[in-house]
């Protein structure tokens, strides 16, 4: 059975006229996989993300996740947000604790493993800092530290390191990947820059404005673990060439 | 040498005004309107260290009990305003079924200015410490509701959903997200208010108690003590003054974060 299971997915916003966001979207993610949802701007990616995560409802079609149909946001589908969304109020580690303690489990059961992921994100000395002192790309594995913490299985992440600089994207980009590797969860990962998505998916689909619309999946052949050298492989442009193409479309 | 400087040009022009009003108070044609800084200062003096009760100065030695007055009931009408308002303030931000509910009638009742409730509270509460209460918590309301509810409504839209994507519930939404992120103007209301505060409790105490800053102001241009007007209006101004710090000192400590975002 897919993670994340979508048919005929459609997302009309009300108006006049009535704007459709997304048309017959189909899309299947298996578990662990890691999947980029690539397009222009308008082009549905981040609605799609939202009706997954249960910010927002579908129209018609279907969306399950793990079986169930969605409905509500909830800890099982953990996301990391654009400008990554931290309680300014609250310190790196009460911001990585927030979900299980909001939830009221014991503090045994999540601390060991909150040390951990901020481990894991290089921040373990950063606990007693509030989030307006951290850096963009800080901030950024706070955010993913937080939806480890929670212990989501799916991670919907949307453009997390598009208002990076170009280094810093890059290491996050090895860091999310060195990440995913040890932990396995199912990620669907928004983006529009091509490289990014070459880099990081298994799977990249290509979105279309207007209505929004799934244009063409892609596997990438890169093999794992993958280095920035890969980046500029001959099959790697090949395939950013072929979906250049099918932008241009 | 530059902290010196700044202190001195801005202690420069308030010196040269006293001066001129010593100058001018002094003229004979004056005495009596105004009275000279040096005659304020005197009659100050006696209010505050005077020995009570004695020969026909009903004011000597009366000063702390009257400043205690007017502070203890700004303190108990602005503490029950805050009380009330930021709860309620945040609901009508939040709730759509509470801001339906209650919205209209805040913003009904807020244009009507508190000394225009002055005769009516009397009516209702007599000459009593109440009334004046009353009056103070008016003042106090209307500003902290109206900018708790803006508080609560700019509350940024993804915070609200990391919030729920983490699990909370939508109680939990309100007291772990909407009132931290609508603190800020939340401590906004509450020195605008404060503000008010002041003024509604010395309309109160001139007309609806017999005790406090605002009775002494009153009584005091009845019997023609112009010193102790002009030194009950700088007291009015320092309490304002000392409260208003308190409330910021307050902020810094709570809003340590936002102190920091703006540096």
């Amino acid at each position: 059975m897919p993670a994340i299971k979508i048919e005929k997915l459609d997302k009309t916003y009300p108006g006049d006229p009535p704007v459709q966001a997304l048309e017959k979207v189909d899309l299947d993610v298996q578990a662990g996989e890691f999947v980029a949802l690539l397009g222009p701007s308008g082009c549905g990616k981040s609605t799609l993300l939202n009706l997954v995560a249960g910010f927002e409802q579908n129209s018609s079609g279907s969306l399950r996740v793990d079986g169930k149909e969605v409905g509500k946001p909830g800890p099982d589908r953990g996301v990391v947000f654009q400008e990554a969304a931290l309680f300014p109020w609250l310190t790196v580690w009460e911001n990585v604790i927030f979900g299980p303690k909001t939830q009221g489990l014991a503090a045994a059961g999540y601390e060991d493993r909150a040390h951990d992921m901020l481990r894991i994100v290089g921040l373990s000395d950063f606990k007693n800092h509030l989030p307006v002192q951290l850096s963009g790309g800080m901030r950024q594995r706070v955010g993913i530290a937080r939806i480890l913490t929670l212990g989501s299985q799916v991670l919907l992440m949307d453009e997390p390191f598009g208002a990076l600089d170009a280094q810093t994207r890059l290491s996050m980009q090895e860091l999310l990947l060195s990440v995913w590797q040890q932990l396995k969860p199912t990620i669907v990962f928004v983006t529009h820059d091509i490289d990014e998505a070459l880099f990081l998916a298994d799977t990249v689909y290509v979105m279309s404005a207007r209505p929004g619309r799934i244009q063409a999946r892609m596997t990438v052949p890169l093999s794992r673990p993958r280095s920035i050298e890969d980046t500029t492989s001959e099959s790697f442009n090949a395939m950013k060439r072929e979906i250049l193409r099918q932008i241009r479309h | 040498m530059k902290r010196l400087k700044k202190i001195l040009f801005g202690l420069a022009v308030p010196f040269a005004v006293l001066m001129i009003w010593q100058i001018v108070g002094s003229r004979e044609n004056m005495a009596g309107i105004v009275p000279t800084p040096l005659a304020v200062l005197a009659g100050w003096r006696g209010w505050v260290f005077g020995t009570p009760g004695l020969g026909l100065n009903p004011y000597q030695g009366t000063w702390f009990s009257n400043v205690q007055y007017s502070a203890m009931r700004v303190g108990q009408g602005f503490a029950l305003a805050a009380l009330l308002g930021i709860p309620l303030g945040l609901m009508i931000g939040w709730s759509k079924l509470v801001s339906q509910l209650f919205d209209p009638l805040v913003q009904s009742l807020r244009p009507i200015p508190i000394t225009a409730w002055l005769p009516f509270s009397i009516a209702l509460f007599g000459i009593r410490d109440i009334g004046s209460i009353f009056l103070i918590f008016l003042g106090g309301f209307y500003a902290i509701v109206v900018n708790a509810t803006q508080g609560a409504r700019d509350v940024e839209r993804n915070l609200v959903r990391a919030a729920l994507m983490m699990g909370a519930t939508r109680s939990q939404l309100l007291r772990r997200v909407v009132l931290p992120s609508a603190m800020p103007s939340i401590f906004t209301g509450m020195r605008i208010g404060l503000g008010i505060s002041w003024t509604a409790v010395i309309v109160s105490e001139m007309v609806a108690v017999k005790s406090g800053l605002g009775y002494v102001l009153w009584d005091a241009y009845y019997v023609g003590r112009m010193d102790i007007v002009l030194a009950d209006m700088v007291s009015i101004g320092a309490m304002g003054y000392i409260s208003d710090r308190l409330i910021v000192f307050i902020e810094r400590r709570v809003l340590r974060w936002r102190i920091l975002q703006n540096h």
